[in-house]
């Protein structure tokens, strides 16, 4: 029988502390679809989208209404364009951008991912095509996300793609500059990709994958606030203790979506992405729950301990709670997206050098930084390069989603709206990394590579 | 299907009986129902069930409830009781 107490406590969760399920994303695999003449090819992708995630979003409004939390967002994953184009007679993957935005509309999701290429270790020329389309396909299209992955603990780092999506960064802020460079908010480049990630604007589905999945992302930074506040002062095994707890019980409602909506949508149950994600809103922020545990202000000494802790507990909590567990997994930091990172910023007690140290014990990487519009592209290479090294050494998926604003700087605000939220234009380097760029090569796998 | 139903709000004579008749109406049966005033806060968890399965069916008992809710001037919620369980409960 239930008590009384509990069921007050996960409702002010819900209520007071914005307990929500992120998101729920249907991964769907196009490899059937591929077909050598392009307009073909576009429509088979159009079809088969909206035929298979036709119900996504009325499935998780209903699971929403039942169970009374909030599922923010419903979205797509697919096959990496790259490899889904590559067979077809079309020279730039723009339209497949234009058809897989169409289908996302059509079904109603608020997101959809996988204009993507993995070039670790080289390029085919389907990831040729595709990255050169990536500028213009998000500058045309509204809501498709693409990603690259440019390296990883098995392969090492492609600098030749590193090079260029210091390139591409640069293009697709010059295309959308009249939204203050929103293209970039879509791209992120990866080190350590993982196959069946939720989140946007990262996710893809892998070919190891089958058909179709369902995964979902949990989150609630406000609950493990809360949740914090009741243990001021104490020593930090209470902490990780009450981190975990809560998590377990975050996770749990995670599972019960994801069961419920691969049940009623006929899919495979993918993975639950076991995360801390932030938004904008206040009471929502991973910047306050490092704060709580006695930070003044995100970005302070500390802080990359505190997140440890955090990103820690958050797993071993929901691990129990959950039959598979996946994706990114983690306490994520997009600074645009956290009210407390926002703040910090603004105040001077955050920068890049400490959010790249805070990256080697957090969730992913280098989110939603907004950068000067005249940064570099070989400097924005080499931001991408420092990040994909913590990733390859550390054998973690690390990322790179910064937004060279054009015509901002150092200081000045960014606007991006709604869950991408705005943040101050934060300070680069300004010594150069360009002849280091201009080598070009592989960095070759790590000794830790080889595991066998 | 076991529904919860929780009534938050200022305390007023009648939150039990309106709330009730709306479940009698809705063929909802009462497993228990705890109550207490705090501080003149009215707060109510009830335990119902129906057997109705179909989602359609739970959203118009939301809808009614929350009318009425209106009335009474109290916040009143009916969640699928498996958030509940799954949250507090393993196994």
């Amino acid at each position: 029988m239930l008590n009384i107490a509990d069921i007050l406590e996960t409702n002010s969760m819900i209520h007071d502390n914005k307990l929500d399920v992120r998101t729920i994303t249907m991964g769907i695999s196009l490899l059937g679809c591929v077909h050598s003449d392009g307009q073909h090819l576009c429509d088979r992708i159009y079809d088969h989208i909206t035929k298979e995630a036709e119900h996504l979003v009325a499935t998780g409004e209903a699971i929403e209404r039942e169970l009374g939390i909030p599922i923010i967002n419903k979205r797509v994953s697919v096959t990496p364009i790259s490899i889904v184009a590559a067979g077809s007679d079309l020279k730039d993957y723009v339209p497949v951008a234009k058809a897989l935005d169409r289908a996302a509309k059509t079904v109603g999701v608020n997101f959809l991912g996988g204009f993507s290429a993995l070039v670790s270790k080289g390029y085919t020329e389907g990831d040729r095509r595709l990255i050169a389309s990536i500028p213009e396909a998000l500058a045309t299209t509204e809501i498709v996300c693409s990603s690259v992955g440019i390296g990883s603990t098995k392969a090492g780092i492609n600098m030749d793609a590193v090079a260029e999506m210091g390139r591409i960064v640069k293009q697709t802020a010059e295309l959308t500059k009249e939204q203050d460079a929103l293209g970039c908010a879509k791209l992120v480049i990866f080190c350590n990709p993982v196959e069946d990630n939720p989140f946007m604007a990262g996710a893809f589905h892998g070919v190891t994958e089958g058909d179709s999945a369902i995964s979902v992302g949990v989150s609630g930074p406000g609950v493990v606030k809360h949740a914090l506040e009741g243990v001021k002062g104490e020593p930090f095994d209470i902490v990780a203790e009450t981190i975990k707890r809560t998590a377990f019980k975050i996770t749990r409602v995670g599972q019960l979506v994801a069961q419920e909506a691969s049940q009623r949508l006929g899919k495979r149950f993918g993975i639950i992405d076991l995360s801390l994600a932030p938004t904008p809103a206040i009471g929502d922020s991973v910047a306050h729950v490092l704060e709580e545990m006695g930070i003044e202000s995100c970005g302070a000494h500390g802080t990359t301990a505190a997140l440890a802790l955090l990103n820690d507990a958050v797993k071993k909590g929901g691990l129990m709670a959950s039959s598979h567990v996946g994706g990114l997994s983690g306490a994520f930091i997009p600074v645009s997206e956290d009210k407390g990172m926002i703040d910090a910023v603004a105040c001077g007690s955050l920068n890049l050098d400490k959010l790249e140290a805070m990256t080697c014990v957090c969730s992913v990487g280098l989110d939603m930084i907004a950068i000067p519009g005249e940064t570099s592209a070989e400097t924005i290479s080499a931001i991408i390069a420092d990040e994909a090294a913590i990733g390859m050494i550390n054998n973690k998926t690390t990322a790179v989603r910064v937004i060279p604003v054009p015509n901002k700087k150092v200081g000045d605000m960014v606007e991006f709206g709604g869950l991408l939220g705005y943040c101050p234009v934060i300070s680069v380097s300004p010594f150069s990394s360009a002849a280091f760029i201009k080598r070009g090569g592989r960095i070759p796998a790590p000794v830790r590579s080889l595991t066998n | 299907m076991k529904l919860v139903i929780t009534v938050i709000g200022l305390d007023r004579v009648g939150i039990i009986a309106a709330v009730s008749a709306v479940l009698a109406k809705n063929q909802v049966n009462i497993l228990s129902i705890n109550q207490n005033i705090m501080d003149g806060f009215f707060n109510m968890v009830l335990m119902g069930e129906t057997s109705a399965q179909s989602a359609t069916n739970l959203e118009a008992l939301q809808e009614e409830l929350s009318v009425l809710g209106n009335e009474l001037g109290v916040e009143i919620r009916a969640q699928h009781a498996e958030i509940f369980y799954s949250m507090h409960r393993i196994g």
